[in-house]
């Protein structure tokens, strides 16, 4: 018998074997889609591209060049020069780090929030329910981009009050699925049967519940993570999120703006980054949807 | 069952099913209102660690101060105050500007027409193209023409509209001329047609003046062809999404069989039932470009609700900006809320 | 003896999978004059591909191809998708299986059976008025005026699959194809809808193929019959030899009927290993 046959195996021997087997399929279902491909690719550069920023930049971020400001694209400097003379190439590999930070932290804070809010109202159902549910609905019927910018104006700038801010707008989507997948299976025969066995309502939860709500909560994840990137850019772009000298894309985007006409590189080249990496997240996240949760194919 | 029932009482059903959604919505909205004022009144009272000195500024003597406090209402308990805060709102009171030292609500009811024309413009630049191109999608699904529009609209979710924008006054207006530059309208045209609706183009027909509507419109053309890509992007993608649902149902198979022509098969048997779901979606992209042309105000110097929220923003004018968060939440939640309940009522199978 | 009106050699569909092509139908021949034609099989035999390939309703990626396929002296292979659909409906028609799903659900009742005939025919508003009234009567719908104006989730399901019956017959066509007429229904109105289906292909000298799962039903009301498994037909035979069928599928398929002076505690399970050879 060879590995794959083992992986494919109909009936597995172990919860091991099942779980490789899926994993197994899912990949190579992923990798028949050439866009979700693209997208994957796209996501492990932006990650080898903040792991390695010191290797793969020539110059640091900050290093001013006051002699050599406002330099065209170059073999020197493959994206120009900004306004300091600081090489743009550098910053935006630099930047990369900002925007792989703010969106796992996003993620960290906002899913895990929403998946145990949406579970908790999903499984015990009545007014607790009805409560979490109000106030999930009344966040989601608000504007995202809206309200982060009213709480950030609240907290003050800065990247730390952007991604709290995100995160705040970020969670009720996940809430929402969560509950609606705790509903399908809360009165099934194996949630009846643990709790014959005498489980606590958390442990149904967090050990039953959770682990079957994480197939569509990563679709969804990833399928937001552009938007939160287009919405720290656009924190940062407005001065408030990542404060300079931070090489963070949005607000080197909001430097050039003043040079727009003459040294259209300044503002261009940080955004091809944020579209790439918004395209990466996008992309893998339909691939993702087709093979984990194809129920909600296309919905967004 | 339905057969035993006169065609009068299937009439009066789908009335009935109309008034009683009418019902819910008037309700699910005024709580969704009242939930969206606690959070404006929490982002204005309780996130700031101090907001009497958000007002009076750091500079201001310790009288000074408490007189504000207390006139704020501060030294009051919190639900005292929201209670006091909804009483405000509900009378049309939003608080006065920092910057711009007048009521709040009078700059909002000033700007908010400038932003209304540039949206609406941009959501029918997204309609006319973004459904036509999910339907020609869908209809040839695993295409190339699929493969590009996915590619086009996944675009629509990855560029910033910001970047966008200055990438395309660079190129349009700067570099090939074709479209005038920032601002409603060129300077000297300014104030040239009386007020009426406070939308140029509409105001400028009614005096007849053409020469001001050609010029605002050619200040608004690229401005809302970058928000009609937006909601192009979401409207094409919902659009295919529905067609292909609607492609593999039994009926589309049904009609095959029936020899019904493929134009009439996509155009009236699997687009007929999607039409429903997509003003839903027609509206909630709208709803979106309101919120979207913060961004693409701010780039074009539009002098409408995202621009004043911007200058808010910068200035820490927070009454600006609770104001604004208000009006264009309100108009959010609105246009959301009706778009469900024009779903329940349009819909023939909602079920009784 | 003339022509016949169907006539299929070799006819194989197939659909790709993650382990390559697989073929649903393999290889199926038959003729069929102006009479009933009985399909039996179990789900996934290959049936209903059966009745949507002499459609050439198979969407692609499916596939299919025969040797032979020719309907009225008309090879249905050379036929343009333009021809084709000049055929469908008009010529050879196919009830679906369930109205629930195969009615559209937007658009009244009158509204889809008019279509059927307005595709095919052009027809002054009031001519196309009358036939559908006409046509409703013939499928026993009293008051088929009020019935036209209605959308489908407000009929019955047994109204629903009368409905489809009378879009399918209003063109007139020559050859009937019923999938599973009558599998989504109650059992109470499954023979009405069938003695329905009957009648009308009697009394217009149609051909009619009933593909269904329940072999007594098709050996009710067909003449001949065809049992397909995994994709092969395995028997071919008139309906009144049935009993006398030789391929041991067939028999264990009759052997599971169950009878009404039943004296058996268990009605016995195919034993898949005396055909299938592995």
């Amino acid at each position: 018998m060879t590995a794959r046959d083992w992986l494919l195996d109909d009936s597995p021997a172990s919860r091991l074997q099942a779980n490789l087997g899926r994993a197994w399929r899912m990949g190579t279902t992923l990798l028949r889609n050439p866009l979700a491909v693209v997208g994957a690719a796209i996501i492990l550069g932006l990650i080898l591209t903040a792991a390695f920023a010191p290797w793969i930049a020539p110059e640091t971020p900050f290093g001013q060049d006051l002699a050599n400001r406002l330099q065209p694209p170059s073999p020197q400097h493959w994206m120009g020069t900004d306004e300091l003379g600081r090489d743009i190439f550098s910053r935006v590999v630099y930047g990369s780090r900002i925007t792989l930070m703010i969106v796992s932290l996003v993620a960290v804070i906002s899913a895990p929030l929403g998946l145990i809010v949406g579970a908790v109202a999903g499984y015990f159902g009545g007014w607790p329910d009805r409560l979490l549910m109000g106030v999930t609905d009344v966040f989601l019927s608000m504007p995202k981009l809206i309200l982060a910018l009213a709480f950030v104006a609240a907290l003050g700038p800065g990247i730390e009050n952007a991604i709290i801010a995100i995160a705040i707008t970020a969670w009720p989507a996940y809430a929402r699925i969560a509950r609606a997948e705790t509903m399908t299976f809360r009165n099934s025969e194996f949630i009846s049967a643990v709790r014959l066995l005498g489980a606590s309502h958390g442990r149904i939860i967090f050990r039953h519940v959770l682990p079957l709500c994480t197939s569509s909560m990563i679709v969804r994840v990833t399928l937001d993570m552009a938007g939160i990137i287009l919405t720290a850019a656009g924190l940062g772009f407005l001065g408030l999120g990542a404060q300079p000298p931070m090489p963070e894309w949005g607000a080197m985007i909001s430097r050039g703006r003043s040079f727009i006409l003459d040294q259209w590189w300044v503002a261009t080249m940080p955004g091809f980054a944020i579209i790439l990496v918004s395209l990466g997240f996008s992309l893998l996240g339909d691939g993702l949807r087709d093979v984990l949760d194809p129920k909600q194919a296309g919905e967004r | 069952m339905g057969a035993t029932l006169g065609s009068g009482s299937i009439r009066m059903r789908r009335l009935g099913r109309g008034a009683g959604a009418l019902g819910g919505f008037v309700v699910v909205t005024a709580l969704t209102f009242l939930g969206l004022l606690a959070i404006t009144f929490f982002i204005g009272r309780v996130v700031p660690i101090d907001p009497v000195l958000a007002v009076v500024g750091d500079r201001a003597s310790q009288a000074q101060y408490d007189t504000a406090r207390a006139a704020m209402g501060l030294d009051r308990p919190l639900a005292v105050q929201f209670l006091s805060y909804v009483g405000e709102v509900l009378r049309g009171d939003l608080g006065h500007s920092i910057t711009t030292n007048r009521p709040v609500a009078d700059d909002l009811a000033r700007v908010f027409p400038a932003t209304l024309e540039l949206a609406t413009l941009g959501i029918l630049i997204g309609v006319v193209l973004g459904v036509p191109m999910g339907v020609w999608a869908a209809a040839r699904q695993g295409s190339w023409i699929d493969q590009a529009i996915r590619v086009f609209a996944l675009l629509g979710y990855s560029i910033p509209a910001f970047w966008l924008g200055l990438v395309g006054l660079a190129i349009f207006y700067a570099g090939l001329g074709w479209v005038a530059g920032p601002g409603r309208v060129d300077i000297y045209y300014d104030g040239l047609v009386p007020v009426h609706t406070g939308l140029l183009l509409v105001d400028s027909a009614i005096a007849g003046n053409w020469t001001v509507f050609f010029n605002a419109l050619d200040h608004l053309a690229l401005p809302a062809t970058i928000l009609g890509f937006f909601s192009l992007a979401y409207i094409a993608r919902m659009t295919r999404s529905f067609m292909l649902d609607q492609l593999g149902q039994e009926y589309i198979t049904t009609a095959r069989v029936k020899g019904v022509p493929e134009w009439r098969v996509i155009w009236v048997h699997a687009f007929k039932p999607i039409r429903v779901p997509l003003i839903t979606v027609i509206g909630l992209s709208y709803a979106g470009l309101l919120e979207g042309s913060v961004m693409i105000e701010t780039v074009f110097s539009w002098p409408g609700i995202g621009n004043y929220l911007t200058q808010a923003l910068l200035n820490a004018d927070m009454s600006a900006v609770l104001g604004a968060t208000l009006v264009i939440g309100s108009v959010f939640i609105l246009i959301n809320k009706l778009s469900d309940v024009l779903y329940r009522v349009l819909d023939p199978r909602s079920r009784q | 003896m003339s022509a016949p009106l169907l006539d299929i050699a070799n006819l194989r569909v197939s659909f790709p999978t993650p382990n390559g092509r697989v073929d649903v139908v393999k290889g199926l021949s038959l003729t069929l004059g102006r009479e009933r034609l009985g399909i039996v099989g179990e789900s996934g035999s290959g049936k209903s591909m059966t009745g949507r390939a002499i459609l050439r309703l198979i969407r692609p990626p499916g596939r299919q191809a025969a040797d032979r396929m020719i309907f009225d002296g008309i090879d249905l292979q050379a036929q343009g998708e333009r021809a084709m659909r000049r055929l469908r409906g008009a010529r050879i028609s196919m009830i679906m299986q369930d109205p629930k799903f195969s009615l559209n659900p937007v658009m009244t009742v009158g509204a889809q059976i008019a279509e059927a005939l307005r595709v095919h025919e052009r027809l002054p508003r009031r001519d196309l008025r009358a036939r559908v009234t006409e046509m409703l009567e013939a499928v026993r719908i009293h008051d088929p005026e009020r019935v036209a104006r209605m959308y489908p989730h407000e009929v019955s399901g047994g109204m629903g699959q009368r409905v489809m019956i009378a879009m399918m017959l209003i063109p007139r066509p020559d050859l009937l194809i019923a999938d599973e007429p009558t599998s989504a229904l109650d059992v109470s109105v499954q023979a009405q809808v069938l003695d329905l289906i009957d009648e009308l292909v009697r009394n217009n000298g149609m051909g009619l193929i009933l593909i269904s799962h329940d072999l007594g039903l098709v050996a009710r009301y067909c003449d001949r019959i065809l049992v397909m498994n995994a994709g092969e037909v395995v028997e071919s035979c008139a309906a009144s030899e049935l009993q006398n069928a030789s391929h041991p599928y067939t028999r264990g398929l009759i052997a599971a009927v169950p009878r009404m002076e039943e004296t058996r505690d268990e009605l016995p399970v195919l034993d898949r290993s005396e055909w299938s050879g592995t």
